[in-house]
């Protein structure tokens, strides 16, 4: 993973990205998406770690192992959040007394 | 030793084993980290989800600007972080020297910035606990989302504090003459450290600070 | 060079090993050898043993009587909290990975070492930490919210020394992410030429999932009791419900990591199992490729279903719906392993030496565990035995009678090699015999008393529960006893024990092929592995 070197103007590039993907979650919070606000600041942060993980983290020049290792992390994540939220939203369509 | 040169630890049959060995190992590290901020993060989305109002009305308490100058501030240190890592692969002395340097200096910015936040929350009276105070309704599941605020932050900060540290550390041993093209294995797994904070704090900010429609 | 020419394996007692290579407390303290690493790991988690099992005695003399005549209602409660806390935190979970795992992972792969050996001792300093808050919080005043620390009680309402059991366990959680995080580097990177996963021993594939679990579960377990703590000390409230906040929420963090858990607890003992039962029927294993994907299969499937424990708390049923069937699914894998550890023995040429009788009496007790889980997991069932000794009867056959079963047969399996002496054989196959009555005699009235209704947590019962609490208690003091024997007889061969060849159980295996005990850097050159796992029967001493 070390013996590959990044040249310099992908980190620019990478960081410039990162900057206008900042300023465009701030100016998006700001104008009322209604029930798309969430989804649109998850896709702008996620589109953002994207690009820390795999260009300064080298991740898109890593073994697989290595990648691998990372979507079980955030896949059990995933997995943690979506279960629970499944009980959640879940517990008062029963409709009996005390659900 | 010679600049950059480090023996081989004895368990491993060669440097690369070596080198590929400790990345690894920082990466599964860091896999613990994620699911360890992952417990934070599913109390947020459970309460999130439960509470909308409530989230917004304590969200939109938080100061915006200085959330975004944080956030500008650590993606910043994460380039100087990348580029330290790259100074040391090519041996440049100088510049690995430097970059630690401005990561540190960046990354103590964004700590001062987060105490001045904090400071502030703590004057008016919005830090939960016997004296938490909020008007606008909805007072109790305000008083959680700055419950959220400050665990996931505190935890976040706890991480930056950390790493301020061992960039020190790593600072000294650069100005030694420790790391070099062919071994320079500790800036790098530090890096990936320093990478993965700035990744929760790019969660972070829209989860705690956007929600408010400023 | 042939083994015949190895001085190491022609005259043990002059050669020099990871025993006798250095003297004195600070070569022990210091160490980087993963095999003193896990002796002093042995020593530690013996220690804990014991006063899990002292607060075990004392939970059992209360219930010898209906009523509250040795404690009361305060204290029985931190009996059992105490009992819990210790035997899981600090005993199950580092048991056989920190003691057998670490003596035998880097050889069984043809290793000099573990991939981090200074992160390994640190591991077991942690866990030392741990074990002293843990202490410290027993011996004033203890704590007596439930291993399960449930909020809002632990929370806001207990006053007993929650904070630092939790540190406690915090630290024992760190040092088992530690010890995890070094095994699968140390797979993945360090095995011996020609040593491809498909040619591993099933003890290395079951630390290896058992790893996996461990990095992924542990750190959402380390969280969720941190929260507790900061709510106690800061009184940031994230599980009060006058904030809104929901205690339900807590327990699906809890035991997103502790379903887990008891996967950590019983995987390493599978994969023990799985080498004696081998050795002892003088065959290879049946099914190898099914067993080895079993363990990846129990390690993914086991963070699916943590929702069974939560049946009655208030969660949804429907959540509840998909957990069962999910419950259900997790039990095949486990079934694989059974099926193919009878299929091996089958035919086999068998033998009854003391890791034998551990491992047989392992199937047959983990097989009743692994049923009444399948009781447990049918909703309407649980819905009638949660709560009562039944559960408690449960996960007590298969964390003792399988994972300290698996334990008690591994390290005797690998005493020889660990030591470098043999232990008295008819005193341990007694021993192993006690073990399994007693075992039986303690917890299978209590699989009655859980379907007639008697509750867990309870310090006093309805009169006509006595007789079977009483044939509980006489047994648990006859598997005391059981426990009791190899400490001394183990302790005793140290010194007076004959000394052990290379290979006494002519098994297959790196780890057979090197001295007993082993010179500090395990190989006298890395071996080059040619052969397939378990190629029973062994014509000779293998030549590397």
């Amino acid at each position: 993973m070390s013996q590959h070197v990044v040249p310099l103007r992908v980190y620019f590039t990478i960081f410039a990205t990162l900057m206008v993907l900042t300023g465009l979650t701030v100016w998006v919070a700001t104008i009322d998406l209604g029930a798309l606000s969430s989804p649109v600041a998850l896709t702008i942060a996620v589109a953002k770690a994207l690009l820390v993980v795999l260009y300064f983290m080298h991740v898109r020049y890593s073994d697989g192992l290595t990648q691998i290792a990372i979507v079980a992390g955030v896949l059990f994540l995933i997995l943690m959040i979506g279960l629970t939220m499944g009980d959640v939203v879940s517990r008062g369509w029963l409709g009996t007394p005390g659900s | 030793m010679t600049t950059g040169e480090h023996t081989v630890a004895h368990q491993f049959d060669d440097a690369e084993q070596q080198h590929e060995a400790s990345t690894f190992g920082m990466w599964l590290f860091l896999v613990t980290e994620i699911l360890f901020f992952g417990g934070l993060f599913t109390c947020y989305v459970v309460y999130r989800a439960l509470y909308p109002e409530a989230f917004a009305a304590g969200s939109h308490h938080l100061d915006l600007t200085l959330g975004a100058l944080n956030t500008v501030v650590l993606i910043g240190s994460s380039l100087t972080m990348a580029l330290a890592v790259h100074a040391a692969q090519l041996g440049r002395r100088g510049p690995l020297q430097l970059f630690l340097a401005l990561t540190i200096v960046l990354g103590s910015v964004f700590l001062v910035v987060k105490g001045f936040e904090y400071a502030e929350k703590f004057q008016h009276g919005l830090v939960p606990g016997a004296d938490f105070v909020f008007e606008g309704g909805k007072a109790p599941h305000v008083e959680l989302f700055y419950g959220l605020y400050f665990t996931m932050t505190g935890l976040h900060a706890v991480h930056m504090v950390i790493g301020v540290g061992v960039l020190a550390a790593l600072l000294v041993l650069a100005r030694r003459g420790r790391f070099g093209a062919a071994y320079f294995t500790p800036v790098e797994v530090t890096g990936l450290y320093w990478h993965f904070v700035d990744v929760v704090w790019i969660f972070l900010f829209p989860l705690l600070y956007l929600l408010g429609g400023h | 060079m042939s083994p015949t020419q190895d001085p190491a394996l022609e005259a043990p007692e002059r050669a020099t090993h990871y025993l006798n290579v250095d003297y004195g407390i600070w070569s022990w303290l210091l160490t980087k050898d993963h095999k003193r690493i896990a002796l002093l790991y042995l020593v530690s988690i013996t220690f804990m043993f014991f006063l899990g099992g002292l607060f075990a005695l004392a939970i059992r003399l209360e219930l010898l009587t209906p009523g509250a005549d040795v404690v009361g209602a305060d204290t029985y409660n931190k009996l059992f909290t105490m009992h819990g806390v210790i035997m899981i935190f600090f005993f199950l979970v580092p048991s056989i990975p920190a003691v057998l795992g670490n003596f035998l992972v880097p050889l069984m792969i043809g290793a000099r070492d573990l991939a981090f050996p200074r992160l390994n001792l640190a591991s077991w300093y942690v866990y030392t930490i741990g074990a002293l808050f843990g202490l410290w919080a027993v011996f004033t005043g203890g704590v007596d919210t439930g291993w399960t620390f449930y909020a809002p009680y632990s929370t806001s309402a207990s006053y007993t020394k929650v904070v630092p059991t939790i540190v406690g366990a915090f630290f024992a959680g760190f040092s088992s992410i530690f010890t995890g995080l070094n095994f699968i580097v140390t797979i993945h990177r360090m095995r011996a030429p020609g040593l491809t996963w498909f040619r591993l021993p099933l003890f290395i594939w079951a630390h290896y999932a058992t790893s996996i679990v461990i990095i992924l579960g542990t750190p959402v377990i380390a969280i969720t009791l941190g929260l507790v703590a900061i709510e106690r000390v800061f009184r940031i409230g994230i599980f009060d419900p006058a904030l809104g906040g929901d205690p339900i929420l807590f327990q699906h963090l809890f035991w997103f990591y502790s379903h887990p858990a008891v996967y950590i607890m019983i995987l390493p003992s599978m994969g023990v199992i799985s080498e004696v039962i081998t050795c002892f029927s003088r065959k290879q294993i049946f099914g190898y490729s099914f067993v080895a994907i079993s363990s990846l299969a129990i390690a993914f499937l086991g963070f699916l279903v943590w929702g069974h424990h939560m049946f009655v708390s208030g969660q949804s049923v429907y959540a509840a719906l998909i957990f069962s069937v999910l419950s259900f699914a997790v039990a095949i894998p486990s079934a694989v392993k059974v099926f193919n550890w009878t299929a091996t023995l089958y035919k086999g040429s068998i033998s009854f030496e003391a890791p034998m009788l551990y491992a047989l009496g392992f199937i047959g007790l983990f097989t009743i565990g692994g049923l009444t889980g399948l009781f447990l997991a049918a909703l309407g069932l649980d819905v009638h035995v949660h709560d009562t000794y039944f559960v408690v009867a449960h996960f007590h056959y298969i964390m003792v009678g399988g994972a300290i079963m698996g334990y008690l047969g591994g390290i005797h399996f690998w005493w020889p090699k660990i030591s470098g002496r043999r232990y008295p054989e008819t005193l341990a196959r007694l021993s192993a015999l006690i073990v399994f009555l007693g075992f039986n005699l303690t917890f299978f009235p209590q699989f009655i008393l859980g379907y007639l209704g008697m509750p867990r947590r309870y310090h006093v019962y309805p009169e006509e529960f006595q007789v079977l609490n009483v044939m509980s208690t006489a047994g648990a003091s006859i598997l005391g006893a059981g426990y009791l024997l190899p400490m001394l007889y183990l302790a005793w061969s140290l010194r007076w024990g004959p000394r052990a060849e290379a290979n006494p159980w002519r098994a297959t295996g790196l780890e057979w092929q090197t001295a007993s005990p082993p010179p500090t850097e395990n190989f006298p050159r890395t071996p080059l592995v040619t052969e397939e796992p378990y190629a029973y029967p062994l014509r000779e001493v293998r030549e590397y």
